[in-house]
């Protein structure tokens, strides 16, 4: 009797094609370029976290008793340094944004693999400039680098972080000219741009912003060195230069920026709620052009940065207006995610548990970022805590959710191993909690008055003491939430259960080869007929389900 | 369409990288490439052109006795230079397309002999700039920012003439954003070289032909783009105050 075996996939795929640090070092492959930005990352994240944990254990109490005024100054600004130019602004794209997209669109890289390694090689030689600032004796000024102060009165290491940021800032740059290229000319044929996941079209809106707003920052922070470095006065009142030149240059970057870090977010929840859903997205095109009309108004609202900064009335009403304009496309994303949960076959995966923890923090970090739009209520709330629970519920609750959701949702695909779900689900929750309990008090202490960036508050203020405690706590809880993923997705690399192809039966392309894939992606070019998130066109008689293929006629 | 597909994929050329289908889609990529490159690099000096104009509309006065102290003769010169190496690169280009290896060698050295008289002409104005003390700030260390001004019917042309209602602060303020400006123009134009040097290198072994030329386009893009810029720079350093020529002295 002749025996029968199902064909396997090649044995050979990107991870063991080739062997030794050297074979990682100078690969082109966009997918261990993907694992280069995941590991640098994860480390500065850690980096990033450890300020964060000294910062909420210096609140635990009124006195300044842990660091120095000096000190604190220099660990919220290390923090927010690390935070958003080390992990949240390449996190998404430089790692999940890398691997997929080529797959995505069935193509077999990204248009120019060298300029993308070049990219990574970037990104860490700023890094160690930065963490060379760091060691050297730290920077005070606050991530926003405000003058005069930054150039005039700080004695920290301005230059050197600021060297580190622009550096840093042409690895954005390249990955963003990548991405667009690849999106405009590699598409697989068939795959037109009303097919593309909706995770490709948040990755082109990201990246527009990424090419046109980080040359502003180089040269602003560029301005901002050679200000403090030879006194030529661009930003000196004393020589005629204009302080508030300064914001404006900042926040032209530093605003849509805001967008490069949640967009790319967007993108992994419109993919998790679709496919856990196992419905077409509801609003296809609104989504996909929701994502592009963020990008647009993200560059014309960061003049309610300087509410309170002297600029004129008129100029502050039109910059609320159309800060307040940015609410109708990230409003149209909310709604239409949620039009599609109805009626779905939702399962709750470990992904979903954390698109779903996106969706309410986002409209909640979403929704208390249009009080701070309105001007009157602004005056109020500028510089307090308010202000750090906002935009922490958008990186936070939104970016970081977005990332992890996506790692966990895309990791049979990364690492060919299943991470385990009991523990995912669980540390999704703890993570959720732990997140609502650290930020959720500093929104009632910021409208109370605490201001941001301060290590002391008065002792008789019983209730700020309650609620900073809470928001410690929160925070050591979301620490342990994040530990845990660190270490099963570590352990899983190793001794996870082996993930199929296509583990959560789903009919996009980056699930239609082999897990881990093959270095070139697909052995042969796909040729694509469907739409995206096509789960039961009507002329198929199969529906997909999440663990059997069924008969229209069984359901 | 499928026809046109399969001549390509047939005859695959040496320098088509692995992740693309064939020439024309690695030419498309790398054009688009530059194109969003030059994009960011608008971006990038448009920041200065921002500081030029709110600085401008604010100190108009200081403004133009600062430009007029500019060398309007070796401005118009090297703009003069500049387009005459544009056009040495487009026939670069054209060559390449055409497959005439020879001519191609000769405008791109024709190119980048203009492009270094160029360079030649600014180092000799940032000199006088050096000479007349307009270095702005500790950006030469012991060298502060310290022109002499000149006295009423005082006609030397080393010393600052400023109209009325002009500062000495003010005119540094422009010198500043003159050597951030015309400084970051000539980092591209020294980067522009060294691309024409492999360009030639790449010519001389006979890389390129009818069917890959996209290295000397792209190239070609970026020069183009290098000399745009200084047809912006040009009119806005040095002729904004040559109105005021008879008010001053």
């Amino acid at each position: 009797m002749e025996e029968f075996t199902i064909p396997k996939p090649p044995r050979t795929n990107y991870l063991n094609a080739e062997y030794g640090l050297k074979s990682w070092l100078l690969t082109k492959d966009h997918k261990r370029i993907a694992l280069l930005y995941l590991g640098a990352i994860s480390f500065f994240f850690f980096i990033g976290s450890l300020y964060a944990m000294a910062i909420r254990l210096e609140l635990l109490s009124p006195q300044g008793d842990l660091v120095q005024s000096s000190t604190y100054n220099k660990m919220f600004t290390q923090h927010g340094i690390i935070m958003v130019f080390f992990f949240l602004i390449p996190s998404i794209p430089a790692t999940l944004g890398n691997f997929l997209i080529p797959m995505m669109i069935g193509a077999k890289d990204l248009a120019f693999p060298r300029i993308n390694l070049l990219s990574w090689y970037i990104y860490m030689l700023g890094g160690i400039v930065t963490i060379y600032a760091l060691l050297a004796g730290g920077v005070d000024t606050g991530w926003t680098f405000y003058v005069p102060y930054s150039t005039t009165f700080s004695n920290s290491y301005v230059i050197a972080t600021g060297l580190g940021i622009f550096i840093n800032g042409f690895s954005s740059i390249l990955t963003g000219l990548n991405f667009i290229v690849t999106i405009h000319t590699m598409r697989a044929p068939g795959m037109t741009w009303y097919r593309l996941p909706l995770f490709v079209w948040a990755h082109y809106a990201t990246s527009l912003i990424m090419i046109l707003g980080t040359p502003v920052i180089a040269i602003t922070v560029l301005l901002v060195a050679l200000e403090r470095l030879a006194h030529i006065g661009i930003f000196d009142p004393a020589a005629g230069g204009d302080p508030v030149l300064f914001q404006h240059l900042f926040w032209f970057y530093s605003h849509p920026a805001v967008y490069i870090m949640v967009l790319p977010g967007m993108g992994v929840i419109s993919e998790l709620i679709a496919n856990f859903s196992r419905k077409n997205i509801f609003g296809y095109k609104f989504v996909a052009f929701s994502s592009l009309a963020i990008a647009v108004f993200g560059f014309l609202v960061w003049g309610h940065h300087l509410f309170v900064a002297s600029q004129s009335v008129y100029a502050g009403m039109i910059f609320s207006f159309l800060s307040f304009a940015v609410a109708i496309p990230s409003a149209i994303k909310v709604f239409n995610w949620t039009a599609t949960l109805y009626k779905g076959s939702i399962s709750y995966d470990t992904p979903m548990l954390y698109a779903l923890g996106f969706i309410g923090l986002f409209t909640i970090g979403g929704m208390t970022g249009l009080f701070l739009a309105a001007l009157a209520v602004d005056v109020h709330l500028s510089d307090t805590y308010f202000v750090v629970a906002h935009f922490h519920y958008i990186m936070v609750g939104g970016t970081l959710l977005a990332y992890l959701g996506g790692l966990h949702y895309w990791w049979p695909k990364i690492s060919g191993r299943m991470y385990p779900e009991g523990w995912g689900r669980f540390s999704a929750l703890v993570v959720f909690v732990g997140f609502n309990l650290t930020f959720s008090p500093q929104f009632i202490l910021g409208y109370m008055g605490m201001p941001r960036r301060y290590h002391t508050y008065p002792a008789d203020m019983v209730s700020w003491q309650v609620l900073h405690v809470l928001s410690t706590a929160g925070a050591s809880i979301l620490g342990v939430g994040l530990l845990i993923p660190l270490f099963y997705l570590i352990w899983s690399m190793r001794y996870g259960r082996i993930a199929e192809a296509n583990p959560w039966n789903l009919p996009g392309l980056e699930w239609q080869t082999a897990s881990p894939p093959p270095t070139e992606n697909f052995l042969i070019t796909p040729v694509v007929t469907q739409e995206a998130y096509e789960f039961a066109p009507p002329e198929h008689k199969e529906v997909v389900g999440k663990f059997e293929r069924q008969q229209r006629t069984e359901i | 369409m499928s026809e046109v597909a399969t001549t390509y994929e047939a005859g695959a050329h040496s320098a088509l990288q692995h992740h693309f289908e064939n020439m024309e889609q690695q030419r498309e990529a790398g054009t688009l490439g530059m194109w969003v490159f030059l994009v960011t690099e608008i971006m990038f000096f448009g920041a200065l052109f921002l500081a030029y104009t709110i600085y401008r509309y604010q100190y108009p006065a200081a403004f133009a006795s600062a430009s007029n102290h500019l060398d309007i003769r070796l401005g118009a010169i090297n703009t003069a230079v500049l387009i005459v190496s544009s056009f040495t690169m487009a026939m670069a280009v054209y060559s390449t397309q055409v497959g005439k290896q020879r001519n191609t060698i000769i405008c791109l050295i024709l190119t980048m002999i203009l492009g270094a008289t160029f360079l030649g002409i600014k180092a000799i104005e940032y000199h006088d700039k050096y000479r007349d003390h307009l270095i702005p700030g500790q950006l030469i260390p012991g060298h502060p920012f310290n022109p002499a001004v000149a006295k009423p019917g005082d006609t030397d042309e080393h010393k600052l003439h400023l109209v009325e209602g002009a500062t000495v602060h003010n005119v540094e303020l422009f010198y500043w954003i003159y050597f951030a400006m015309t400084g970051l123009h000539a980092l591209h134009m020294i980067i522009g070289l060294g691309i024409m040097i492999v360009l030639t290198i790449m010519a001389w072994r006979g890389r390129f032909g009818p069917e890959y030329h996209a290295p000397v386009e792209i190239s070609g893009l970026y020069w183009h783009f290098v000399d745009i810029i200084w047809i912006f720079l040009f009119p806005l350093l040095y002729l904004l105050g040559r109105h005021l020529e008879g008010r001053i002295g």
